[in-house]
C-alpha cells in the first residue's frame, strides 16, 4: 500500500505549517485517500489506477495547497522547540541557535562573565604572544622579494660567523655570479656639530650598492652613486626619515645642504622612507669609503663589516654557498697569511635577524597555549556543571523529538558565542599585553617595530577562539545531548550523570598537569637567573657609571692633542664630588662589544694565521683596574710613565697566563701582538667574564690583554679613540652624577657630548635581559595556571560536596566525625590532584629539556625544582579541597536527608 | 468539461450550505461527507478531498463546526465534525436565503419547484 503520509506531506511542504497542525492534516487526508483507494479497487480499478486517482483527488494540481493556504496560517517562528527537525536552511537554523544562545548567556550573567573572563585572559595572552611571533618570526622582511636576501659572514678558525674584511668583500662582490649584487655596512657613531646642540648620532657606513640590494627607494633625493663610494670622494650623506624630521623639521629643501659629522662636511643626497627599518637604529648613512681607516685596507682586520647579498632569480642558496666557498678557497691561497682557513657562510637575512630568539618565542607559544588549555578546561567544567542543571531541559526537548545532533549544535553554538565574546575582550587585553611584552622584552628583540595587531593576528584570534569554543564545548555538549529523557525526568539532582564526573576529573587532572609543567619551567628559569646573579664577573659591578664620550672634532686632528684631551678629561671627571676614580677603556665587559687581536708568544714573526690565537684587547688608562676593582695577581698595572717614550708593555689576565705560560711567571716575558709588535708583560690581573656571566666559560676567545692608551702609536690613535668609554667609580648612586659628568666632559669648547650612559649594573642586567624576560613571562603564565587550576579543583570539589550532601548527611547521622568527613572529601580531591601532578611531572621531565639552552647552573630535570613546584601545587590543591571539605562538616543530617 | 464547471459553480454558492446540512443530524467524518454528497446528488455533485477538507477547516475556524478525533474499538481514530450552536444558526439562515433565491429563480425561469 502506498505511503499516503509521505505523499500528502509533500503537498503541504510549501505551506510551512506548524508541525502539530501539519501532522493532523496529514493524518486526516491520508485516511481519506486510503478509504478512497479501497473503494476504487472494490469498484474494479487496478491498484495503480486507484492509487493515482486517490492521490489526485487529495492533492491534485496543487488544489489542496492553494485552498489550504487561504485557510491555514503559516507557522510563526518556532519559539523554543530546541532541536526539533529543522525544515529551513542550515543558516536559518543557525540564526535560531544564535538567538537562543544569546538569550541563554544573557540569562546567566554571572556564569557568562566568569567564563568569558577566563577565556579572554587565555585568548588575549595567546593573541599577544602570537602578535610578537607574527611580527618577529612570520612576517617577511619589509623589502621587495625578501626571500632572496642573504647575510654573508666570513668564517675564521675561531668564529663561525665573523665580520668581513673589506678587501674580501670587494673580491666576493667582483667574483661571484650567484648574486645580482652585494652590499656592505658597518655601524659607527658620529659627532654631529654645527647645527644647534652637538649630538652623538648612530649611523652606518654603507657601500653604494647596499640600498639597491635591499630594494630601497629614497623618500627624497637618491641613493649613493658609485663615484661617491670611492676613496677621496667628497662626503655625501643620507638621512633617516626620523632624523630628518627631528633635526631639520622635515625640510623639503634639505637636498644639497651640508651637515658636519666628525668635523667633516657632508652633503645630503637623500632621505630614507619613513618605514625603512634596518639593523640598528641609524640616523645617518655615509658611503663606506668615507670610513677613513687602515682597518678597511687590510684583510687582517674584521672591522665589524657585515655583508648582504641578493641572490639572482633561480639560484639556490646551496649553489651560492658552494660558489662563494670556492672564491674563499682561491683567496686563502692568494693571501695565506690573512686568509688561511677563512671561508664564508650564507644565512637567510631574516633567519640571521631572528633565529636566535626563535626558541624563546616558541617556548612562550607553548607556555601560553597551556594557559589557554587550562582556561578551556575550567570553562568546560563550568559548562558541565551547568549542563547537569539543564539536563531536564534537554530531556524535555528530546521527548518532544529534538535530535541529538541539533542539541549538540545548539550547545556548541553557545560555547562558540562565549569564546567569540571572550575573543573581543581578549583582543583588547592583547593590545595591552603586547605593549607589556614589548616593554619587558630584551632591548635587542629584533623587528620589534613590526609587532602589532594585523589581519593575520585577527585571523589567528578568530581561529583560536572558534577552536577554543569547540574544545571546551564538546564534552559538555555531548553530555547534555546524551540526556536520557526518562531517566532525567524521573531523577533528582543527586545521581545525575556518571560520565560528567569522569570528564570533570580528567579536566582537573589536565589543568594540574599543565600547571606542573609551567611551574617547573618558571622554577627552572628563576633558579637559573638567581644562579647567574651569583656569578662573580671578575670585577665589582656596583657603583660604576659608564658613558661613551666623543672628543671635540678640534682635538681629533693630532694624536698628541687626543692624549692630552683624555688626560685632562679624566682629571676633571675625577674631581667631581662623589667620584672616586675614573678611567677610559676601549671596550666594556658584558656590553656586547668586543675587540679581538691575534697574538703569539715571544718576539718572533707571526706564525701562520691558523696557528695564532686571538685575545680580547682592551686599550685602557692606568686607573682602569681600580675603577673596575679587578684584582692584580702579579707584577704591576700601568702608570702614566708607560708612554711612547718607554718600552711597550701589556697586562694579561690569568687565563692567558695559564694558557701560554703554564706553571711559569709571565711577568717580564714577551708576547707579540699583531700590528703592534713585541711587548713585555708587566703584570697579571684576574679574568673578567667579558662574554656574559653564562657564556664566558665556553667562549673560544678568553685570553685578555690590556694595553695603555698612552702607548697607542700615532697612526692608530684616531681610530683607537673612536667610541671610547669613560668608566667612573662613584660613592653615591652612579646615575646621580650624570649631569656633573656631562658638564665636565663637555670641556672648554662645549663640543664633547656623552652618550650611551649606563651603570654597570644596567649592563649586567641587560646581558641577562632575554633570560629575565623568559623568566618573567613564564612566571606570569605559571601564576595564572596555578590560579586557574586552584579555582578548577575548588569548583569541582565544592560541587562534589553539594552532590554528596545526602550521603554525607547519612554518614554524619551514623556518627562520622568531622575529621572523617574532611578526610573523605580531601582524599577524593587530592587523588585527582595526584593523578594530575604525576602526569605533569612526567610531561615536565620530557618538556623542560627544551629549556636547556636558557638554563644556567641547573639541569632541566632538577629534582629540587620539581619537588618544590610539586609541593607548592600540592599545597594549593590541598587548600582548594579543604575549604569545601570544611563546609561538608557543617552538614546538618536532618536538613541533608530532607533535601530530596 | 461542462460537468466540472457546473460542479464548481454549484459548490461555490452552496458548498457551505451542503456541509452544514449534512452535519445537522449527526457528526460525520470527511470521507463520509464526500460519499453522502455524491450519493444524495446521484453523482451530480462530487467533492474531492482537495477542496472538501480546506472548506471543513474554514468552517471550523469560523466556529460553525467542530472537529474531534474519535477512537472506536477495532478502528483507527477518525476526525468527526459536528455542528456547533453557532453553526446551527448559520444553517437556518442560509437555508432561508437559499429557499428565497431558488423561488425567485423559478419564478423567472418557469422551472417548477421540485
Amino acid at each position: 500500500m502506498p505511503d499516503w503520509n509521505e505523499q500528502i506531506r509533500k503537498h503541504l511542504a510549501a505551506l510551512n505549517l506548524a508541525p502539530a497542525r501539519e501532522a493532523e492534516i496529514v493524518e486526516e487526508l491520508a485516511q481519506h485517500a486510503e478509504d478512497r483507494y479501497w473503494e476504487l479497487q472494490s469498484g474494479g480499478a487496478t491498484g495503480a489506477e486507484a492509487r493515482r486517482i486517490a492521490l489526485d483527488e487529495v492533492g491534485g494540481h496543487e488544489l489542496l495547497a492553494r485552498e489550504l493556504r487561504a485557510v491555514e496560517r503559516p507557522e510563526l517562528p518556532e519559539p523554543v522547540v530546541l532541536g526539533a527537525r529543522s525544515k529551513g536552511s542550515l543558516l536559518a537554523g543557525l540564526g535560531q541557535d544564535l538567538r537562543y544562545g544569546f538569550r541563554t548567556l544573557r540569562k546567566n550573567p554571572g556564569f557568562t562573565a566568569v567564563a568569558m573572563l577566563a577565556l579572554a585572559l587565555g585568548i588575549g595572552a595567546n593573541t599577544a604572544i602570537f602578535s610578537v611571533v607574527n611580527g618577529v618570526l612570520l612576517r617577511p622582511l619589509s623589502y621587495p622579494d625578501p626571500g632572496r636576501l642573504l647575510t654573508i659572514y666570513e668564517t675564521t678558525p675561531e668564529f663561525s660567523q665573523a665580520s668581513v674584511a673589506y678587501p674580501n668583500f670587494l673580491d666576493w662582490r667582483r667574483e661571484s655570479r650567484s648574486f645580482s649584487d652585494m652590499g656592505a655596512f658597518r655601524g659607527d657613531d658620529f659627532n654631529f656639530t654645527g647645527s644647534g646642540e652637538p649630538e652623538q648620532v648612530s649611523g652606518e657606513y654603507v657601500s653604494a650598492s647596499l640600498f639597491p640590494v635591499l630594494g630601497v627607494t629614497p623618500f627624497l633625493g637618491r641613493n649613493f652613486l658609485p663615484e661617491e663610494d670611492r676613496q677621496g670622494a667628497a662626503c655625501a650623506v643620507m638621512l633617516s626619515n626620523g632624523f630628518w624630521t627631528r633635526r631639520f623639521a622635515a625640510d623639503p629643501n634639505i637636498l644639497g645642504k651640508s651637515l658636519t659629522l666628525n668635523a667633516v662636511n657632508c652633503a645630503v643626497v637623500g632621505v630614507l622612507p619613513p618605514d625603512f627599518r634596518f639593523a640598528g637604529n641609524a640616523r645617518v648613512y655615509l658611503p663606506i669609503e668615507q670610513y677613513n681607516s687602515v682597518e678597511l685596507r687590510t684583510r687582517d682586520d674584521h672591522p665589524g663589516l657585515r655583508v648582504i647579498g641578493r641572490l639572482k632569480p633561480g639560484v639556490t642558496i646551496e649553489a651560492a654557498q658552494s660558489e662563494i666557498a670556492s672564491i674563499c678557497n682561491a683567496l686563502s691561497h692568494q693571501y695565506p697569511k690573512s686568509n688561511a682557513g677563512h671561508g664564508a657562510k650564507l644565512v637567510r637575512m631574516k633567519d640571521d635577524m631572528v633565529a636566535y630568539i626563535r626558541p624563546t618565542l616558541l617556548l612562550l607559544v607553548c607556555a601560553v597555549g597551556f594557559v589557554l588549555i587550562i582556561a578551556c578546561a575550567n570553562v568546560a567544567n563550568l559548562l558541565l556543571a551547568r549542563s547537569t542543571a539543564r539536563r531536564r531541559d534537554f530531556a524535555i526537548r528530546a521527548a518532544l523529538g529534538a535530535e541529538r545532533g541539533r542539541v549538540v549544535r545548539q550547545l556548541l553554538t553557545e560555547s562558540v558565542l562565549l569564546s567569540l565574546g571572550a575573543a573581543m575582550i581578549g583582543l583588547l587585553l592583547a593590545r595591552w599585553g603586547t605593549s607589556l611584552v614589548l616593554a619587558a622584552a630584551p632591548g635587542n628583540l629584533p623587528r620589534s617595530a613590526e609587532i602589532g595587531i594585523d589581519p593575520y593576528v585577527l585571523l589567528f584570534t578568530l581561529v583560536v577562539s572558534l577552536l577554543t569554543g569547540v574544545l571546551f564545548g564538546l564534552a559538555p555538549a555531548f553530555h547534555g545531548a546524551n540526556a536520557n529523557p526518562q531517566e532525567s525526568l524521573k531523577e533528582g539532582v543527586r545521581s545525575a550523570g556518571g560520565g560528567r564526573h569522569r570528564a570533570e576529573g580528567i579536566f582537573v587532572a589536565v589543568e594540574i598537569g599543565l600547571a606542573v609543567i609551567l611551574l617547573a619551567g618558571a622554577g627552572l628559569m628563576i633558579e637559573s637567573v638567581w644562579r647567574l646573579l651569583q656569578v662573580d664577573p671578575g670585577f665589582n659591578t656596583r657603583n660604576v657609571l659608564t658613558t661613551k664620550v666623543a672628543l671635540s672634532p678640534k682635538v681629533m686632528a693630532s694624536p698628541a692633542a687626543i692624549r692630552l684631551a683624555f688626560q685632562q678629561l679624566l682629571v676633571r671627571v675625577a674631581a667631581i664630588p662623589g667620584a672616586q676614580s675614573a678611567a677610559i677603556t676601549s671596550v666594556v665587559p658584558l656590553s656586547e662589544n668586543d675587540s679581538e687581536i691575534p697574538f703569539w708568544p715571544g718576539a718572533g714573526p707571526q706564525p701562520p694565521q691558523d696557528r695564532t690565537t686571538s685575545a680580547m684587547f682592551y686599550i685602557v688608562t692606568p686607573d682602569y683596574p681600580s675603577v673596575m676593582q679587578i684584582p692584580l695577581r702579579r707584577g704591576r698595572f700601568f702608570t702614566d710613565r708607560d708612554n711612547l717614550a718607554s718600552p711597550p708593555v701589556v697586562v694579561i689576565d690569568d687565563v692567558l697566563a695559564r694558557h701560554i705560560f703554564p706553571g711559569e711567571d709571565p711577568v717580564g716575558r714577551q708576547i707579540s701582538i699583531m700590528v703592534l709588535g713585541p711587548v713585555q708583560i708587566a703584570g697579571v690581573v684576574g679574568h673578567v667574564k667579558h662574554w656574559g656571566l653564562d657564556s664566558d666559560d665556553t667562549n673560544k676567545i678568553r685570553d685578555q690583554i690590556y694595553f695603555p692608551v698612552l702607548q697607542v702609536p700615532d697612526k692608530f690613535m684616531s681610530e683607537a679613540v673612536a667610541g671610547l668609554t669613560l668608566v667612573l667609580r662613584t660613592g653615591p648612586e652612579p646615575l646621580s652624577l650624570v649631569s656633573a659628568v656631562r658638564a665636565q666632559v663637555a670641556g672648554p669648547t662645549q663640543d664633547q657630548p656623552i652618550y650611551a650612559v649606563r651603570t654597570m649594573e644596567q649592563i649586567i642586567s641587560g646581558s641577562l635581559a632575554e633570560r629575565r624576560f623568559t623568566m618573567l613571562v613564564l612566571v606570569i603564565f605559571a601564576a595564572a595556571a596555578l590560579l586557574l587550576a586552584a579555582v578548577g579543583i575548588y569548583g569541582v570539589m565544592s560541587y562534589a560536596v553539594t552532590r554528596r550532601i545526602h550521603e554525607l548527611g547519612i554518614r554524619v547521622a551514623l556518627g562520622a566525625s568531622r575529621r572523617e568527613i574532611v578526610g573523605l572529601v580531601v582524599r577524593q580531591g587530592m587523588s585527582l590532584a595526584a593523578v594530575g601532578m604525576a602526569a605533569g611531572l612526567v610531561a615536565a621531565l620530557a618538556l623542560t629539556r627544551f629549556l636547556a639552552g636558557l638554563l644556567y647552573g641547573v639541569r632541566p630535570a632538577d629534582p629540587a625544582t620539581l619537588a618544590a613546584v610539586t609541593s607548592l601545587l600540592g599545597g594549593i590543591a590541598l587548600l582548594a579541597c579543604y575549604i569545601p571539605a570544611r563546609r561538608a562538616t557543617a552538614v546538618d543530617p536532618v536538613v541533608a536527608l530532607r533535601c530530596e | 468539461m461542462e460537468d466540472q464547471s457546473i460542479d464548481r459553480e454549484w459548490k461555490k454558492g452552496s458548498a457551505e450550505l451542503l456541509l452544514l446540512s449534512l452535519l445537522e443530524a449527526l457528526p460525520r467524518h470527511g470521507y463520509e461527507i464526500s460519499k453522502l454528497i455524491e450519493q444524495r446528488s446521484q453523482g451530480a455533485l462530487r467533492f474531492h478531498a482537495a477542496s472538501l477538507y480546506p472548506l471543513l477547516y474554514r468552517l471550523e475556524k469560523r466556529g460553525w463546526i467542530q472537529g474531534r478525533w474519535v477512537e472506536k474499538s477495532g478502528q483507527r481514530r477518525r476526525r468527526y465534525y459536528r455542528l456547533t450552536s453557532q453553526g446551527r444558526k448559520v444553517l437556518a439562515s442560509q437555508r432561508q436565503g437559499w429557499q428565497t433565491f431558488v423561488e425567485a429563480i423559478s419564478r423567472i425561469t418557469g422551472v417548477e419547484n421540485a
